[in-house]
């Protein structure tokens, strides 16, 4: 399905992503992870074709991606969603109009210009709202909602777009421990329902061997690790991250059980003493 | 999953609520459409009433004054390096009346910007005097000021720079006060809690995060005043537009001199922006050796 090829991007000497290789021969739920500047946004980044690639390529079902110019590039991009860490809503329009941005590619300028939308695209809209459980915000400035709600509009539009591929650049990376459950459950969701893939760039370890069916760990630009969750051992981990022995997962943790759990093994352990 | 399986309820409810809207947002923008196409209309039927001639029957002749002058002035590329050298004194004199009309602006449009914005006025109470202020220096045609001064004082630079200067504290000012109302208030606090003064609290703790843009706003307007000195000399102010009103005239044959004099003008604006840009990138990101 999706093949990525010694895929290189250099920033004048840095080199932000070196020679990457990926095979993904179904619709999974990929988990990328390393620290910042690793290169993860970068690369998510050139699979939408929102930055150009130095060398190497990607190949979507026999298409290859990196070639695409004009506009058989945005129609590349029309099938491959892109979802943000700052949501990149437009703030002063409504909720609606920000997920009928998802169908742009389909749409003349003039038409959207004067808000001339397709009343069942209008309706599918609000079913997508509804089913990521904020249709009552529909009418309201997408400013006037908090971090969590903007990130699902930010979904709404991503799913409007009816996308092959989900990209999410740190999507939790902004918001509070519950609303992060309530987006990587919807991604989740939307993985399984709907059979499409899903790429996400997360900063925490426990939430991609939650979530995902497969880790790519990323270092200095280039894949360390590739592999279902259940081989990411915590000295792999440390490997990606290049941290010491006083790196603990637990500590980075977002998740509300993992803080219990710490603290309950914490007491058990003094309660033996 | 509570929040994500929101019920069936009302679902109908919301379509219907937000097409009801959307309905209203196409009819004011047919509206506003419709108001616009009307003006457009009524604007040039009043025009073409009141033109002497008809404006769709002159426009083919629009391009035969600027055709005829890069022809004639083509027809003489030699003599350009000539021109260049006998206006440049003159070009001198307009730039110079821009630059010091544009000091003397825009060191009054700082003061008078300061004392009208909210928050950091000196006097609340006269803002609105300082604002009609500049509305007025705005407003009268520097065209107008420079002639009458020149009644007053004869011709020659000194009327022009300070029509110029007129209009440039008035034009600044407001465009100053833009600026400093997004200015962040913090800083002035901080300052007036160690007991400044207001003078202090204003070069010390606003001027430092307005400056780029108030230089910017500065450079734009040396821009405009360099043309603008050049138009006064149309009416005896001295500099490049003296020589342009004698050069530019129809049926003389020294359109290569009027060719040369929009050139010097064209490098002269060039040159200003080049330098505007790269003073701003400075003073906005701090020169090369002081970044990472």
């Amino acid at each position: 399905m999706l093949r990525i090829e010694k895929l290189t991007k250099a920033f004048g000497q840095n080199v932000a992503v070196d020679a990457a290789n990926v095979e993904v021969d179904k619709p999974q739920m990929i988990g990328i992870i390393g620290r910042s500047g690793a290169g993860k946004s970068t690369l998510l980044r050139m699979l939408n074709r929102l930055t150009d690639h130095t060398s190497g390529a990607i190949h979507f079902e026999g298409q290859e991606i990196t070639a695409l110019k004009g506009a058989a590039k945005r129609e590349w991009q029309s099938q491959c969603a892109m979802i943000f860490q700052q949501f990149n809503l437009v703030p002063r329009m409504d909720v609606v109009s920000n997920v009928l941005h998802g169908t742009l590619n389909r749409r003349s300028t003039l038409a959207t210009l004067f808000n001339l939308y397709p009343t069942e695209d209008i309706h599918r809209a609000i079913d997508i709202l509804d089913r990521l459980g904020i249709a009552e915000h529909a009418p309201k400035r997408a400013e006037a909602l908090s971090g969590g709600q903007q990130q699902r509009v930010a979904i709404a539009r991503a799913l409007m777009q009816n996308p092959r591929i989900i990209l999410a650049d740190e999507p939790i990376a902004s918001l509070d421990p519950m609303n992060a459950q309530v987006v990587m459950q919807a991604l989740r969701r939307i993985h399984e329902e709907d059979g499409r893939m899903v790429i996400a760039n997360l900063h925490t370890l426990d939430t991609a061997r939650r979530y995902c069916d497969r880790v790519i760990g990323m270092r200095a630009g280039r894949i360390v690790f590739d592999a279902d969750p259940s081989k990411l051992t915590t000295s792999m981990a440390r490997e990606i991250y290049g941290a010491g022995a006083e790196f603990s997962e637990s500590a980075t943790s977002t998740e509300i059980e993992t803080l219990d759990a710490t603290e309950k093994a914490k007491m058990e352990a003094e309660a033996y003493v | 999953m509570a929040e994500t399986t929101a019920s069936p309820r009302d679902l109908g409810g919301i379509h219907d609520d937000y097409m009801a809207l959307t309905r209203q947002k196409r009819l004011y923008s047919l509206v506003l459409l419709i108001i616009f196409i009307a003006l457009m209309v009524a604007g040039f039927s009043v025009a073409g009433g009141r033109n002497a001639g008809s404006f769709w029957g002159g426009i083919d002749n629009f391009f035969d004054y600027p055709s005829e002058l890069v022809i004639e002035a083509s027809g003489k590329l030699s003599e350009f390096p000539d021109h260049f050298v006998t206006f440049f004194p003159a070009l001198i004199e307009t730039v110079n009346i821009a630059a010091a009309a544009t000091l003397l602006g825009a060191l009054a449009a700082i003061f008078l910007s300061l004392l009208s914005t909210r928050g950091m006025a000196r006097f609340p109470m006269l803002i609105p005097v300082f604002r009609r202020i500049m509305d007025i220096s705005r407003a009268i045609p520097e065209i107008v000021v420079a002639l009458v001064l020149i009644f007053i004082l004869g011709g020659g630079p000194v009327p022009a720079m300070i029509a110029i200067a007129i209009h440039t504290a008035g034009a600044l000012g407001k465009l100053f006060s833009e600026v400093n109302e997004n200015a962040d208030l913090k800083p002035v606090d901080g300052l007036a809690s160690v007991g400044a003064t207001w003078g202090q609290k204003m070069f010390l703790g606003v001027v430092p995060q307005v400056a780029p843009n108030w230089l910017s706003y500065a450079l734009l307007r040396f821009e405009i005043n360099v043309r603008a000195s050049a138009i006064l000399g149309f009416v005896g102010a001295g500099g490049l537009g003296y020589e342009l009103k004698n050069a530019i005239s129809w049926g003389q044959g020294r359109y290569d001199e009027a060719a040369a004099i929009f050139l010097l003008l064209f490098l002269t604006i060039v040159v200003i922006d080049q330098t505007s840009s790269h003073y701003r990138d400075r003073l906005t990101h701090g020169s090369k050796s002081e970044r990472r």
